[in-house]
């Protein structure tokens, strides 16, 4: 069964790429060079806290801007194990599937998880729990298909596997 | 069944399937497979990982370094010499070096490259903009861009779609830039979100095919899969003049497809509209704008960098100064458009008026190089985004225009439209 628990980070709507990972960094392709100017222009001492394992929760439309994969890359590499979302950014969604990094599309979590609390996501069933409140939720779960490319560490895995 | 909208029957031709439906997962074959030279780095190192080395079709993947080029630094430079190391390999037909290359959204189109009918990818949010041609195209990752030039496939899930029916026709000034931010301030950043923006109504043959890439350009910033043009007359003369002989083939959507919703727009009701800092979708018109002083104006990008956009902002500097103490830099987005500009007497315009003008580049729109804002600075803006820090300090501010406003401003030196002058 997989499992990611950790320490939440909560970010609010439209938590755009440019804030996760600013332009003037995409000169590199360097995994732990991005990771450290991880959500600088939001969050200047998130890369100074984040511990391995921590969880993002934000609400709408998370990873909005330019399709630039250096910015679910900056977070996965920064230890992040998780985001959770009301909705996503198509183009993120896509790239965060295609790397590897789990996100969970879940309305209530997204509302009702506070910064600093403890969670815990099964990714076979979807289920959230907010160890710190107790309360449980149902995110959505991936079709299959999806379920397969995650399964397989990221597209590239998948289609060599095939 | 229901019908198919435009996209759905794009991409069930290019499953193999009859039909499609909106949420449904499918494998399509692809016509183009775009990268740039921030995107393509990352690409090419995931390729280096699949069992199957090499590209699928050598003539059919773009590689445009346009972002930090000319290279603004080592690390960019280092990137770009990735890219054209790679292009060489692999005998890519359509690389595009300094002297030939554009901002890949303009250039790619003026090409030739993208047709109606075409399902095309491209590892740039912007790649949505050949909908303007009847094209399926959208933005994705570098891994997606890897794996389609190592496949030629990529997964799709196959979007539901909003319509916009268009009537009318617009008013002197008013342009395709003012018919998307005001779509954006309507419907908001995430109001197409995983959907198909569809075009259509007796208004489309008014716009220009400038004006509707401009307006597909920016359906990812209502958080669009794609944006859709039926293919008219105007479609084809464009073809004509810059693919002929290349095959298409014209898709329609069906009478009775679904759409999640429909919006009819009046053209000739909107006016100039300007989305303030820090959402496309915080939009104003100059009825409810007060005094906004600026520091700068940007003229370009594959938004607003094409011959339509820089003949405006030409029309509006002509015999004008810009004012003192505003830096007014002009970008036409390809060569092509930047020797017509030159061709029209529009460079010597630009000089006279005090605006400086520069080779094709992304540059300031993504706050790359040539115009980056200091703290507390306020820029009028033709790009496509003023999230914080995009062009710069996080206390910048960006003012998202179109080419006429962006110059009026320029003038006077806050935000204005041409009536003001
Ligand atoms: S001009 Fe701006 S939005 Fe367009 S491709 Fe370049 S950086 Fe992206």
């Amino acid at each position: 069964m997989k499992e990611a628990r950790g320490n939440v980070f909560k970010f609010g709507d439209n938590v755009d790429t440019d804030v996760i990972i600013p332009a003037r960094y995409l000169n590199t392709t360097d995994h732990s060079e991005l990771a450290a100017h991880c959500m600088e222009d939001i969050d200047k001492t998130f890369i100074q806290k984040v511990q391995k394992g921590d969880i993002i929760v934000a609400n709408k439309n998370f990873g909005c801007g330019s399709s630039r994969e250096h910015a679910p890359i900056a977070i996965k590499a920064a230890g992040v194990s998780c985001v959770i979302a009301e909705t996503f950014a198509r183009i993120f969604y896509r790239n965060s599937i295609n790397i590897g990094l789990p996100i969970v599309e879940c309305e209530e979590a997204a509302k009702e998880i506070n910064e600093g609390d403890v969670v815990s996501i099964n990714f076979d069933t979807g289920v959230i729990t907010d160890e710190t409140t107790g309360k449980s939720y149902q995110g959505q779960a991936f079709p299959p298909f999806m379920q397969k490319i995650i399964d397989s560490e990221g597209l590239v895995n998948y289609i060599n596997a095939k | 069944m229901a019908g198919m909208t435009m996209s759905q029957k794009i991409l069930a031709a290019h499953a193999g399937l009859s039909e499609v439906k909106a949420g449904q997962l499918i494998e399509a074959d692809l016509d183009l497979v775009l990268g740039n030279d921030i995107t393509s780095p990352v690409a090419i190192k995931e390729m280096e990982k699949f069992n199957s080395k090499g590209v699928f079709n050598k003539d059919k993947i773009a590689l445009v370094p346009d972002h930090f080029v000319p290279n603004k630094d080592i690390k960019s430079a280092e990137n770009c010499k990735c890219v054209r190391e790679f292009a060489k390999r692999n005998s890519i037909t359509n690389y595009f070096e300094v002297g030939q290359m554009g901002i890949e959204h303009a250039l790619l189109p003026e090409k030739g490259l993208t047709v109606p009918g075409d399902l095309i990818i491209g590892a740039d949010s912007h790649t949505c903009t050949y909908g303007a041609l009847g094209a399926f195209s959208t933005g994705v990752g570098s891994t997606d861009m890897a794996a389609g030039m190592a496949t030629g496939k990529a997964w799709f899930k196959v979007p539901s779609a909003i319509k916009f029916n268009l009537t009318g026709k617009l008013n002197e000034y008013v342009s395709g830039k003012d018919v998307i931010l005001h779509i954006i301030g309507m419907i908001g950043v995430d109001g197409a979100l995983y959907k198909s923006m569809e075009f259509t109504g007796e208004g489309v043959k008014e716009l220009s095919m400038d004006d509707r890439f401009t307006i597909a350009n920016m359906a990812i910033e209502a958080g669009g899969k794609n944006g859709i043009f039926p293919v008219d007359e105007k479609a084809i003369e464009y073809l004509k003049e810059h693919a002929p002989g290349k095959e298409y083939k014209i898709f329609e959507a069906d009478p009775d497809a679904e759409y999640d919703e429909e919006y009819t727009i009046d053209l000739s009701a909107l006016k100039s509209t300007v989305a303030f800092p820090h959402l496309p979708e915080n939009t104003h018109t100059f009825d409810d704008i007060d005094d906004i002083k600026i520091d700068q104006v940007v003229i370009g990008s594959c938004t607003n960098g094409r011959i339509d956009d820089i003949r405006m902002a030409a029309k509006v500097l002509k015999g004008r100064k810009v004012a003192e103490g505003i830096r007014c830099i002009i970008i036409p987005a390809t060569q092509a458009i930047y020797m017509q500009a030159m061709d029209e007497g529009l460079l010597k315009i630009f000089i006279e008026a005090g605006a400086v003008v520069s080779t094709p580049t992304c540059g300031p729109c993504l706050g790359g190089y040539m115009g980056i804002l200091a703290s507390g600075e306020r820029c009028v803006s033709t790009t496509n985004r003023n999230f914080v820090g995009r062009m710069g300090a996080t206390d910048s501010e960006i003012y998202l225009a179109s080419p006429a406003v962006a110059a009026a401003s320029a003038v006077t030196g806050k935000l204005s439209q041409p009536s003001d002058l």
